[in-house]
């Protein structure tokens, strides 16, 4: 079990695949660090020597926001356009999107689950 | 999208130079804007303006966090109150 920037613990798959387990890091930059390590993409994470592993987490702690420092940084964006009162901050607070999305149909991962409003189709005269 | 780099930041430039003889000045008196689509420029920080919605003047007061915004941004055109229950619908 390799043991990367604090909680995550990939294993048993490729080294490009498996970085991909901790947030802030995707396909991309998961192939810069190998790289920059000196590792084989497509090496297991079992088959990591001490050494490469070492090399891994200082090109990460070096060159990329990773885990609690990313998420709080996302979040103070978020409070930032909250405090600033702008468009975007009075959608955060709505939980609606931000982004120009329709909201007639769909947006459901802004909204989250459908509130069925009772009495919908009483009067059919 | 946003807007080319090479152009630089779109500001009118009628209330560029209100703003501009407001801080040579030293008074400070709300700025009536309809420009909404101006960015908001450093100059502009510590300045009261009264950004229309399409109404009425929205009082915006610009601190520094809000530089590299536009200033419609902080005057919402919609009134949203919310839907209509069903008895009400009719009387309006």
């Amino acid at each position: 079990m390799a043991r990367i920037s604090g909680v995550d613990i990939p294993d048993n798959k490729r080294g490009e695949i498996s970085l991909t387990y901790i947030y802030g890091i995707g396909r991309r930059s998961a192939q810069m660090i190998l790289t920059k390590a000196g590792v084989d993409w497509n090496k297991k994470v079992g088959d990591w020597s001490d050494d490469e592993s070492n090399a891994i987490r200082n090109v990460i702690s070096e060159e990329l926001k990773v885990e609690g420092v990313l998420k709080s940084e996302v979040q103070l964006s978020i409070k930032r356009l909250l405090d600033i009162g702008c468009y975007r901050g009075l959608r955060h607070r709505k939980g609606l999107p931000v982004r120009g999305q329709r909201t007639k149909n769909n947006a459901r991962t802004r909204k989250g689950k459908r509130k069925t409003v009772a009495n919908k189709k009483t009067a059919l005269k | 999208m946003a807007r080319s780099l090479k152009k630089g930041p779109y500001i009118d430039f009628r209330l560029e130079n209100k703003v501009q003889i407001m801080s040579d000045s030293g008074k400070k008196s709300v700025i009536k804007t309809w420009s909404r689509r101006s960015m908001i420029s450093p100059d502009f920080v510590g300045h009261t303006f009264a950004v229309h919605n399409g109404n009425k003047f929205i009082p915006v007061y610009v601190t520094e966090n809000m530089v590299g915004h536009k200033l419609g941004e902080f005057a919402p055109t919609r009134n949203f109150r919310g839907h209509v229950a069903k008895k009400d619908r009719g009387k309006r």
